[in-house]
């Protein structure tokens, strides 16, 4: 797994079936998906690892989210299968004026997984060290 | 930096990174070695000129941002212009939204004047006098602008988003991949228009066939081929929005009318690329996805993107001395207003048309409540509005939405319908 932005996540793993535009796809105050169209619309993403495809839509993405991620109500980090420069943007605008510690890796996520995950820059293990790194190859 | 990073940087990228350059400066250029890490760059080129998309106000943290650079004594190092944003400064009554929104717009529209940029409040700066040439290198945001740069102009630009265009103005950068290179500029499908050339006199055409293009194409370089030799560079303009609001166009060709396509053996990436080809019923079903209605319209709102000084020539010669019975906006830049003369103005506002500057009506809180449908003959409004401001849209021509307003009734007389 390749890291795009440095940080620290731990939280729960949701894995997402098709891509999320953060602008008009995900209510910013409430962390909630929004888009209609999309199959997860109604899930609640604040404080989870997201992996998806790749992003979506406009580049104001990157304003959400960094306003989520300024507010708390973003995901704590995010596994891209294609690299997406506008949320790498989005993470690193927000870490460098709040101080967060999101994170941005590119490659495959596992198959969704119950229990507790940490995503940092060696990729992705269960959390407390129970198993040790289970995704920390090239994806 | 990554320790395995495959970026090279000159010894002033260094210096702006490491501060030597001031705060401000030191955290553009973070950032763009962020991007340009993610998208696999091997260095930076200099750029000629920016247009910034992230002076319309989302949130605090653009204000944050604008300001981090202000106060890091950064300024932008490059000719650049500003998009729209959320208010109207020419015409400030017009705004009905909230007063802290407002309050908040206005100071990020003023942070972006302080970091040196041209108040210029368009999101068509291509129609501004000094826009960039075949070849320049420049730095561009607002999906729009973008796609009509690299195809029309023939500058190169990719898609650079919030916060990502003002870093490249202020450090006068932009990480070298993708459409700033020969080789991200090639077609890598060809789409072959077959429709009848008497239906290209009804202008929404071009808008539909954005509208399919983006769809079927996503984020690819097209090649097109079938356009007229007439087609306008209006045309063009809302072919290529069309095409980046339903789909992630940056740049198409059209063979035989843009700078790098005199020829399909020009810009098609190999001989063998895929081919698509558009016809009739393809567009007639576009037109009726984007809108189509009969219930008497509520209002018209033209110009997104922002309307040329043509096409403001054009609708004061259509609207006569008809009046409209309904709301009717007019999109523009001051600097396109201030260009025209002042007789095609009063002929628009005899006509009762609300001419809306600096902004645009599917973005900020202008039109307020409107009972019925609301027609445009932009395939980028008809997108975005039913989600941004919850009205059913009627897409239509120019010509007919003038005609609408007069009577008050839904006129419809173009071929794309079912």
């Amino acid at each position: 797994m390749r890291c795009l932005l440095p940080g620290v996540a731990v939280g729960e793993l949701l894995v997402l079936s098709a891509p999320l535009s953060f602008w008009g796809g995900v209510d910013p105050v409430t962390g909630t998906i929004v888009d209609g169209n999309h199959p997860e619309c109604g899930v609640k993403i604040t404080g989870l690892i997201l992996a998806m495809p790749h992003g979506r839509g406009s580049s104001s993405s990157a304003t959400v989210l960094a306003e989520m991620i300024r507010i708390g109500t973003a995901p704590c980090g995010l596994i891209l299968r294609e690299p997406d420069q506008i949320l790498v943007t989005a993470g690193f605008v927000a870490n460098t004026l709040y101080g967060s510690k999101f994170v941005v890796s590119c490659g495959e996520a596992p198959e969704a997984a119950d229990g507790m995950f940490r995503l940092d820059h060696a990729g992705l293990s269960r959390d407390k060290d129970e198993i040790g790194p289970v995704f920390d190859g090239d994806g | 930096m990554s320790p395995d990073s495959l970026l090279e940087l000159s010894d002033r990228d260094r210096a702006c990174l490491d501060g030597d350059l001031g705060e401000g400066a030191a955290l553009a250029m973070g950032l763009l070695v962020a991007i340009a890490e993610t998208e696999g760059a091997t260095g930076f080129i200099d750029i000629e000129g920016a247009h910034i998309d992230g002076c319309l106000f989302h949130g605090q943290v653009g204000i944050d941002f604008a300001r981090a650079l202000v106060e890091g004594g950064a300024t932008v190092q490059v000719p650049t212009t500003l998009n729209v944003s959320s208010l109207d400064l020419l015409h400030p009554d017009l705004y009905r939204g909230s007063t802290d929104e407002g309050e908040a717009a206005r100071q990020l529209m003023d942070l972006h004047v302080e970091l040196g940029c041209a108040p210029t409040w368009t999101c068509a700066p291509y129609q501004l006098p000094d826009r960039p040439k075949l070849g320049s290198q420049v730095a561009w945001g607002e999906s729009n602008a973008i796609v009509f740069a690299n195809s029309v102009l023939g500058a190169r630009t990719n898609r650079y988003g919030d916060f990502a265009d003002i870093s490249c103005a202020v450090v006068g950068r932009a990480p070298l991949s993708g459409l700033h290179l020969d080789s991200g500029r090639r077609a890598e499908m060809l789409v072959e228009v077959r429709i009848p050339q008497s239906a290209f006199a009804h202008e929404i055409v071009f808008p539909l066939l954005g509208n399919w293009l983006g769809v079927k194409t996503g984020n690819r370089v097209a090649a097109i081929s079938g356009l007229p030799t007439d087609t306008t560079e209006d045309n063009l303009k809302a072919l290529g929005a069309a095409a980046a609001s339903s789909g992630s166009t940056a740049m198409f060709h059209a063979v035989g009318l843009t700078p790098e396509a005199s020829t399909l053996e020009e810009c098609q990436a190999s001989p063998d690329i895929p081919r698509l080809r558009v016809e009739m019923i393809d567009l007639i079903e576009v037109r009726g996805a984007l809108g189509v209605g009969h219930d008497d319209p509520g209002a018209v709102s033209v110009g997104t993107p922002h309307m040329s000084a043509a096409e403001l020539r054009q609708l004061a010669i259509l609207v006569g001395d008809g009046k409209s019975r309904i709301p009717f906006y007019v999109n523009t830049g001051r600097d396109v207003l201030s260009s025209v003369p002042g007789s095609v103005v009063a002929a628009i506002e005899a006509f009762g048309a609300t001419v809306v500057t600096d902004t645009c009506t599917y973005i900020t809180p202008i039109m307020g409540a409107v009972e019925g449908p609301v027609m445009t003959n932009s395939g980028k409004w008809a997108y975005y509005a039913p989600a941004n401001l919850g009205f059913d849209v009627v897409f239509a021509g120019l010509e007919e939405c003038v005609k609408s307003a007069i009577s008050g009734k839904i006129h419809l007389e173009d071929p794309f319908q079912m």
